[in-house]
């Protein structure tokens, strides 16, 4: 038996530990804005916070998640508001065809989490396991650096 | 359970009968058939007032707009409602993009071809000024006056005497009681009133669902009851099952059913292969339980196809004179001096598509309903092999199935074809449940429609004046049509049209020729289709050509390209010239002739705002290269450093005509998303086979451009008035040979084989 904790809520899992967190979130929990991309964490599609650490869930076994504090995308912002890396991807129109979209906001929100002024290298870094066949990095880049300041500007 | 709801085709105001459903397979233009549409937008709730197929106006005044064209990331889900809420006169803030059903009321859905405003862009129109015209009618019988008394302004109609207003809002009920006016006979706007049509400030639609997680794709859908299945297939085209055992993957906890899928025949058309189905109640029992399936393949004629070897076989077929589709002057005749000549010969791999979101597709049947979500670009096409597949009729039994098209976490041509769609319905039937087929990422690669192999031959004679009066080009590739009809064994018109045949050069004597091929692979539209090889070609040997005579790759350019002139392939020497589907519709041919002055404009364009022109420091160069396609003209400038045979990009420009825009933003986006494209295709992705199967698997060898592998990119819109050409493609050609073109100034290696990591390293 798993037990964790998704987007605030408790959560009981009755499945073999083995399986990744991805489908115990998509099927099971029914959250589907976490997306399948390669399944070996390879992509990035499937990342989502765990106890606030960007992790790919696809390769992520519900063992080692007993116990754990899992955000999705869902769970990032409140219904009314959204959160800052999400309000830069939508001033920078950054989506495309927008599957990705939910491991990159996840990938760059826990960037800025730890690091309020990241460079392009530091971005590049925390960036290069997110992949977007449809060709937004420039703009993700940009969005980050904006949703850096807005970030820093709310705190001072 | 996530929300689903369905526009029912009930709910909109049946406006014709069915018409143009059919879809022109093979078409004469490799690109053409494509996609189509439907929802499960979550925003509707059914109810408001229709005014023809196209829009709904709800009770506190919101519009809804149909996008019918199919959204895969190119942003149609707003260029379509843009549109319509421009004729409309409706207020953007105000308007509600809906996906709509595959509904032949809708016209053609099926997306591809960068076609949606290129051939749609006067019926789209036409869908918001007919929507407007009943709200005017509605107002001017309110106030008794006549109809040419009033107008619509901004989500409102005002008596112009007057100067009263009655909203959208007041006006839709009494404007949907009213006939639906005949498309044709409706007044469109003078685009000199345009308000929204090219304005780069308004917001996408769509774009808040996609950062909050809430966009459906065709993996998210989630149904009671719902099995997911996994299905292993064989790993040769044309393979079958001949034995297997499913005891141990039954054992798996989670698994329901393990289905063998029936054999198909040739020619393997958009159908599914064969295979074995491990159907579950969660993807990862599913996926555990078809490890321990045990299959015994019978692989078919095709185990013997090895791409190495192939292309060895097609580098040798362009050698030879073959199968001409354009013929100028009598090259043959000419005796080439050969200090003055260069020959050389280009080759492409397969290439795969590799959309993020690989194929998926939900079906349930409920007696003699079926409804299917998918994530597809053909829908109309799609909803025929369901119909076909269930054996009923298409034409009689046409609204018993129910055809949702979700969002497509990318396509690049791939989801034209329904092979996953099918399976869903083959299973969802043999189990009884509603199915969810999920593809593996594996399951992706090795299960394709993949861009053709390609081997280009040019031999050229430079005159005195560094022009061409002397040349010969072969192309040759496994064609498309011949999935549709596997006696076909040359490139038809369709692929001969993409930048291969169209050549725009003023030569004497041209030979233009492509000899015959052995097809063992489902291959298939990617992203530009031929262009890609075909511009990769020319524009290598463009700048081979400007080394040889000592010129620069833009003067070499335009001097081929000669003076500015209406070109039309037709009245010079190709009559089978298929010009990306508007020739064979008839329509707007004079429209769409290429026009020289347009080459040399975004040619010229991309120079200057570069600085390609410009010297660098040892070690990097510049690359050019100028490509049109899809009724567009597209420029490309790379700078590079090449240092100890290592390449490192340091710029992409690219320079884009497409006539008028609709959504400049997402002119940008399909620019930067091409060039990116552009990047792994010329560097380092490739696809081959080994004793007929795929030798690849998932990213890590199939690799796509990450962050850090991207330059700096530009991208620069020649303004023209031009009629609207396509967007999603043209941008990818021209970025492939100004790579390529780079690294030899740069480094004195000219890469004729792609990828170049097989040459450099990368």
């Amino acid at each position: 038996m798993i037990k964790l904790t998704l987007n605030g809520k408790a959560l009981t899992l009755d499945v073999a530990p083995e399986m990744p967190l991805l489908y115990a979130i998509r099927d099971i929990a029914e959250l589907t804005g976490t997306k399948f991309g390669c399944g070996l964490g390879l992509c990035g599609a499937c990342t989502i916070h765990m106890n606030g650490i960007a992790t790919r869930s696809c390769v992520t076994p519900l063992s080692s998640a007993q116990g754990a504090d899992i955000t999705t995308i869902e769970g990032l912002s409140s219904d009314d508001t959204l959160h800052p890396v999400q309000a830069a991807w939508v001033a920078h129109k950054v989506p495309q065809c927008g599957y990705c979209q939910s491991g990159q906001i996840m990938s760059a929100a826990a960037l800025l989490a730890t690091n309020a002024a990241p460079s392009d290298s530091d971005i590049e870094t925390a960036m290069q396991g997110n992949i977007c066949r449809c060709g937004t990095y420039p703009r993700i880049k940009l969005a980050i650096k904006e949703a850096a300041e807005n970030i820093q500007k709310v705190k001072s | 359970m996530s929300q689903i709801k369905n526009l029912s085709r009930r709910e909109f105001i049946a406006l014709t009968g069915r018409t143009g459903g059919a879809l022109m397979l093979g078409s004469a233009l490799g690109v053409a058939p494509l996609a189509a549409a439907k929802s499960i937008a979550a925003k509707t709730d059914g109810l408001g007032s229709t005014l023809g197929a196209f829009v709904t106006i709800k009770n506190d005044g919101q519009v809804e707009i149909i996008c019918h064209r199919t959204e895969m990331g190119q942003g149609i889900l707003t260029s379509v409602p843009q549109i319509i809420a421009e004729e409309l006169e409706a207020d953007w803030g105000q308007v509600i993009a809906v996906l709509g059903n595959a509904d032949p009321k809708y016209g053609d859905q099926n997306t591809g071809g960068s076609a949606s405003i290129r051939r749609f862009y006067v019926h789209i129109r036409q869908m918001g000024a007919v929507a407007r015209d009943m709200l005017e009618q509605a107002a001017a019988d309110q106030w008794a006056v006549d109809k040419s008394q009033v107008a619509a302004h901004n989500h409102a109609v005002v008596h112009k005497v007057s100067g009263d207003s009655l909203s959208f809002a007041e006006l839709a009920d009494a404007a949907s009681k009213l006939p639906v006016p005949a498309a044709e006979s409706v007044t469109l706007k003078d685009s000199a009133n345009f308000t929204l049509i090219g304005r780069d400030d308004i917001a996408l639609q769509g774009v808040e669902d996609i950062v909050t997680g809430k966009t459906i794709y065709a993996q998210d859908i989630q149904l009671p009851g719902m099995l997911i299945a996994s299905i292993e297939r064989p790993p040769v085209v044309g393979g079958k099952v001949k034995s297997f055992d499913a005891s141990e993957a039954k054992k798996v906890s989670g698994v329901v059913d393990v289905i063998q899928l029936k054999d198909r025949s040739f020619p393997v058309d958009a159908k599914p292969m064969s295979g074995v189905a491990v159907l579950a109640t969660n993807t990862w029992a599913a996926l555990e339980g078809r490890k321990k399936l045990k299959i015994e393949w019978d692989h078919g004629a095709n185990v013997t196809h090895d791409s190495a070897a192939y292309k060895k076989t097609l580098v040798e077929k362009v050698a030879v004179k073959s199968k001409a589709a354009r013929v100028e002057g009598d090259v043959y005749a000419h005796k080439f001096d050969a200090s003055n000549t260069i020959e050389a010969t280009y080759t492409v791999p397969y290439h795969h598509h590799m959309s993020m979101e690989t194929p998926a597709a939900t079906v349930v049947i409920e007696g003699d309903r079926c409804r299917v979500w998918s994530g597809t670009q053909a829908p109309q096409w799609g909803k025929e092999m369901v119909l076909e597949e269930l054996g009923w009729d298409v034409e009689a039994d046409y609204d018993k199935v129910e055809f949702n098209t979700t969002f497509m976490g990318g396509a690049f041509g791939r989801k034209s074809k329904n092979d996953f769609t099918i399976e869903a319905v083959e299973l969802a039937r043999a189990s009884g449940k509603p199915v969810k087929v999920v593809w593996s990422r594996e399951d992706d690669v090795k299960h394709g429609f993949y861009h053709s192999i390609a081997a280009n031959y040019l031999k050229a004679e430079l005159t005195p004046d560094n022009r061409s009066d002397n040349w010969i080009q072969r192309v040759v590739a496994p064609p498309i049509a011949w999935i549709f009809d596997d006696n076909i064994s040359h490139l038809q018109d369709g692929d001969l049209s993409l930048g291969f045949a169209d050549i725009p050069f003023n030569i004497k004597n041209l030979s233009c020729e492509t000899p015959e091929v052995t097809t063992h692979v489902r291959t298939g539209w990617l992203r530009a289709v031929g262009n890609i090889n075909n511009a990769f070609a020319l524009g290598s040997f463009v700048d081979e050509l400007a080394v040889k005579a000592g010129i620069s790759t833009q003067q070499m350019w335009l001097n081929l390209l000669g003076e500015d002139r209406s070109f039309d392939p037709r009245k010079e020497g190709y009559q089978g010239y298929s010009h990306y589907g508007q020739i064979k519709d008839d329509k707007a041919i004079d429209e769409y002739v290429l026009e020289i002055s347009r080459f040399k404009g975004v040619l010229n364009e991309v120079v200057e705002k570069s600085g390609a022109d410009q010297k660098l420091p040892a070690g990097q160069a510049w690359g050019i290269s100028v490509a049109a396609s899809f009724n567009s003209y597209a420029a490309a400038a790379t700078k590079v450093e090449v240092v100890d045979g290592k390449v490192t990009l340091l710029e992409i420009h690219t320079a884009i005509d497409c006539g008028l825009i609709i959504t400049p933003d997402r002119v940008y986006s399909q620019m930067e998303g091409a060039m990116i494209m552009g990047i792994s295709m010329a560097l380092e992705s490739e696809i081959t086979m080994k004793d007929g199967a795929i030798v690849q698997n998932n990213f890590y060898d199939y690799p796509v451009s990450r962050m850090s592998q991207v330059p700096d990119l530009f991208v620069h819109i020649v303004a023209s008035n031009e009629a609207p050409g396509g967007v999603g493609e043209p941008g990818l050609p021209p970025i492939l040979p100004s790579i390529t073109n780079a690294i030899f100034h740069a480094s004195g290696t000219r890469i004729r084989d792609l990828p170049v990591k097989n040459t450099m390293k990368v």
